[in-house]
């Protein structure tokens, strides 16, 4: 509904570009210093002795802003790019020895916790004031300069130029991801101890890494696609054994997993494995029928109450077995769905957002009251429930609860894809285009609705029981608006409807978050901006379906054409 | 006739009229149990009715913002309630200030306008940038778009506020003019309640009468109705929509003071609880009517303070306060299914949603 032409992403030639974007890379590198990020970062080195983490992040939006400024400069003045987005990365730098500066004569520190000696100390690179001021510019310029001919250099050169080093920025952070991992493994553990040191890459190390990755992506850019073309004349059969028996080795892999990884790394999946079954039942409302709902974890504590309620000794109403209260679990949590999806069926948009939100809360605050308290547990939840057992096997440990996880992934996973192609399927996706149209097809819009609340819901709740007898309690604080929200972005940063989507998006979003878990602090706030970010540049999702990919390129088609055929009319 | 009326009842018709009917005749049953066991006096009532008042007229006021912008660009802000937030805990600084330096016990009126002006302009600024940086880029994307990016404006917002300021609760400095009370006979009025309802009527005045009787509020007004039409009418829509953010933040930075001077803390998580009590009291009103919203914010503080009393009391059920929030909750769900469109909407829901 733009009205106006689109004068925001036309290059411009003159400094003024240069300096606005100057202006905001200053603004970015205070703000992430004073909210902490950069001494909190500090701590972990990205390599010995020689770049941490802290530093780094500030190098990068250093390098961002320049790159940006030269990315709005008009292509034809080479000098210009260059002297852009040499002013940004200065001002990106200079800024912080303003705020050093101002930190020295006012205490900034009653306002701004952060502002300590020690962030001002990080910033001059403790270098003291006039030394670390100097280095500082001339560090701001490097970048400078540096984005600016990197985005003058074709793309190829451009990107083995990126490629090694994000890589090596990437191995730095996920330190404590790949060492355990590689010396957990006899011949690669000499390999990791001479990657890694205690704290950080060692610098043969990263420079080895930069180069194997630099010259691993080259050789890519000039001969893959000799090999992917070869892949393609491959005859059918051949390619089939390729798919299937690369299917094999993934479930294999998918298999031994949690004996490779250890107990953190398993605990980790199964958090991940937990939200996957939820955003595949999430994704049938959602992403296949199309049916906003913020309400989602409704349906997983109710799954969760009900094994609770069924399987604790605590209580005393029942006591049955994991196994047989898990068919009944997700009977309530389809009967519910359908309960709930009644009142809610006229409604569209935002007004069944709000409503199913406000059911989620509603149940939640009705689990937490002292009125339900007998029955429910009340704010200290319910205790004692016991872990799955089959035969004298106990599903205790996260390794093995991680198997629990993976057979109700596989299972729910495998009820979507057939789910997808079916009638049903068809008649959701229908839905979520047009309710009207689908409605004048013939389609009951009442019992397709229905449907679908009640899968997705059966899915929510058989990964509320797991999550029951996984932490072998349940409290409604667990069960708070946030999860489903989670949910949701998790659909969306996979991409709707994609079913590789919901796992992308939950590694992406729930996994991450738990591997960098001692910036804790920080983790929503990353979190956040990767999703405001996300929805800018990639709306579609990480790993969207097929139809929807096309459908948004067609849109951008369609406008491009538009727009050019107003300029012309103009 | 009646053939005519069985075919238009559907099951699930019947379904939702039973639920209703159902909450309704407990709600009765739980007033006039309540009313008839006298655990309540008078003076209780209207102790609950001033402060549900209070309350709403906040709600009102930060409803305000969603509504407006829900006018203009049909979407749900989800960081309006951190643009709520952002308001009350800069001018906390303000505010600290004076009360150290012993000014705000010197010349408090002055320095309650300063605090309430930095706070408009701070929520003003975040509103304006949010509408900016993460919204304007999206107005084409399809709806889901922007309400991600509203959740992950939100998010970001509370987090760089945590960050800057600090995990804790941050106590807001007392105002001496505005403790003790008032008494008229029996009853006693709290001052600070009865200046927050003032304050918020007047701002709610102010902000009604400039939507439509200033040219730039019939601007805005164009806008939400039709913003190719508007176009057409040589209103510059991007302007207008971003002075929507704008106002809808400076009442949101207002209602911020407010509350902190009702609650007596800052805290970079307080905007999330009232934000959804906001929308959901712009939805109760019919989302995208202005009157409607400040409708909506009284009728739902109203309730959250008198409803676990009157309703919950009588029926016997133990800490019926746990239960407001589940009260507003079921109110919005019961306007929703009887009346999809709000107390005072169009019929929205079906025709643009």
């Amino acid at each position: 509904m733009s009205h106006k032409k689109q004068n925001r992403s036309v290059p411009i030639s003159s400094l003024v570009v240069g300096l606005k974007t100057g202006l905001i890379g200053a603004i970015l590198t205070v703000l992430l210093s004073l909210i902490g990020m950069v001494e909190a970062f500090s701590q972990r080195e990205i390599i010995h002795e020689i770049i941490s983490m802290g530093h780094a992040l500030l190098l990068l939006a250093g390098c961002f802003i320049a790159y940006f400024s030269a990315k709005r400069t008009l292509l034809e003045k080479k000098s210009l790019i260059l002297v852009n987005s040499l002013i940004a990365g200065i001002l990106s730098s200079g800024s912080l020895i303003l705020l050093v500066v101002l930190g020295h004569f006012v205490n900034l520190r009653s306002v701004f916790i952060n502002a300590s000696p020690v962030l001002f100390n990080l910033l001059l690179l403790g270098q003291g004031i006039e030394k670390g001021s100097l280095l500082l510019i001339l560090i701001g310029a490097l970048i400078g300069l540096f984005s600016g001919t990197l985005y003058l250099f074709p793309a190829r050169i451009r990107k083995a130029m990126v490629l090694p080093l994000s890589s090596v920025l990437l191995a730095g952070v996920l330190q404590d991801l790949l060492r355990p991992t590689l010396s957990a493994w006899g011949p690669l553990s000499k390999l990791s101890d001479w990657l890694f040191t205690a704290n950080g890459l060692s610098l043969s190390g990263a420079i080895t890494l930069a180069l194997f990755i630099g010259i691993g992506s080259h050789f890519w850019s000039s001969k893959g696609k000799g090999i992917q073309e070869r892949m393609k004349n491959l005859s059918l059969r051949k390619r089939r054994i390729i798919t299937y028996s690369g299917f094999l080795i993934l479930i294999f892999l998918l298999l031994l997993l949690p004996h490779l990884l250890g107990l953190f790394l398993s605990e980790v999946l199964t958090i991940v494995g937990l939200y996957i079954l939820l955003g595949l039942g999430l994704n049938i409302v959602v992403g296949y029928a199309g049916l906003l709902d913020l309400g989602y974890v409704a349906f997983f504590a109710i799954g969760a109450y009900t094994t609770a309620i069924l399987t604790s000794p605590e209580l005393g109403f029942f006591h049955l077995s994991f196994w047989s209260a898990l068919p009944i679990a997700i009977l309530m949590g389809i009967v519910s769905g359908v309960l709930l999806g009644i009142p809610v069926l006229k409604m569209r948009g935002d007004y069944l957002a709000i409503a199913t939100l406000g059911f989620g809360e509603i149940i939640r605050i009705l689990v937490l009251s002292d009125f339900l308290r007998p029955w429910l547990g009340g704010a200290q939840g319910i205790g004692k429930i016991p872990k799955a057992t089959i035969g004298s096997f106990e599903f205790a440990r996260p390794q093995d609860i991680y198997y629990l996880i993976l057979a109700g992934c596989l299972l729910v996973v495998f009820i979507s894809l057939r789910l997808k192609d079916s009638r049903i399927g068809r008649a959701w996706m229908a839905m979520r285009e047009d309710e009207d149209v689908a409605q004048a097809m013939g389609i009951n819009l009442v019992s397709t609705k229905l449907l679908a609340f009640a899968t997705g819901a059966g899915f929510s709740a058989l990964s509320g029981a797991i999550f029951a007898s996984k932490l072998g309690s349940v409290y409604p604080h667990s069960f708070n608006v946030m999860i489903s929200i989670n949910v949701v972005c998790l659909i969306i940063v996979g991409g709707m409807g994609s079913i590789p989507g919901v796992m992308v998006g939950a590694f992406a979003l729930v996994g991450l978050p738990e591997l960098l878990r001692e910036f804790a602090e920080y983790r929503l706030l990353v979190y956040g901006a990767a999703l405001v970010a996300m929805m800018l540049l990639k709306p579609e999702g990480l790993w969207p379906e097929a139809i929807r990919r096309r459908e948004l390129h067609e849109e951008s088609e369609e406008k491009t054409s538009r727009e050019s055929t107003e300029e012309t009319s103009v | 006739m009646l053939q005519r009326i069985r075919e238009r009842l559907t099951l699930t018709d019947m379904i939702m009229w039973v639920i209703g009917a159902v909450l309704l005749a407990m709600m009765t049953w739980g007033s006039i149990a309540t009313i008839k066991a006298e655990t309540y006096t008078l003076h209780h009532w209207f102790d609950f009715i001033i402060f549900g008042l209070a309350q709403g007229s906040i709600y009102a006021l930060i409803a305000m913002g969603y509504t407006m912008v829900y006018g203009v660009l049909r979407m749900i802000n989800f960081a309006h309630s951190e643009v709520f937030m952002s308001g009350p805990y800069t001018a906390y600084y303000v505010a600290a200030a004076f009360y150290s330096s012993g000014l705000l016990d010197q010349y408090p009126i002055l320095c309650l306008m300063v605090i309430f002006v930095v706070a408009m302009i701070t929520s003003s600024g975040i509103a304006f940038l949010l509408e900016r940086v993460a919204y304007r880029p999206l107005r084409t994307a399809p709806r889901l778009i922007p309400l991600i990016t509203a959740i992950g404006a939100s998010f970001f917002l509370q987090y760089v506020f945590r960050g800057l300021f600090g995990s804790g609760f941050q106590a807001y400095p007392v105002v001496k003019i505005l403790e003790g009370e008032w008494t008229f006979g029996e009853f006693r009025l709290l001052k600070f309640q009865v200046i927050v309802i003032l304050a918020a009527a007047l701002l709610l005045a102010a902000l009604y009468s400039f939507i439509q009787q200033t040219k730039v509020g019939k601007a805005i007004r164009a806008v939400s109705e039709d913003k190719e039409t508007a176009y057409l009418m040589g209103i510059d829509v991007d302007r207008m929509i971003s002075t929507t953010f704008v106002i809808g933040g400076m009442a949101a930075g207002a209602a911020g003071v407010l509350y902190a001077l009702m609650f007596k803390q800052v805290h970079f998580f307080m905007g999330f609880i009232p934000g959804i009590k906001a929308f959901t009291a712009a939805v109760l009103g019919g989302i995208g009517n202005i009157p409607g919203a400040m409708l909506g914010g009284i009728f739902l503080g109203l309730i959250e303070s008198i409803g676990p009393s009157l309703f919950l009391g009588g029926l016997g059920i133990v800490a019926p306060y746990q239960l407001k929030d589940a009260i507003a909750f079921t109110m919005l769900v019961l306007v929703l299914i009887f009346r999809p469109t709000g107390i005072l909407g169009e019929r929205l829901a079906v025709k643009k949603a």
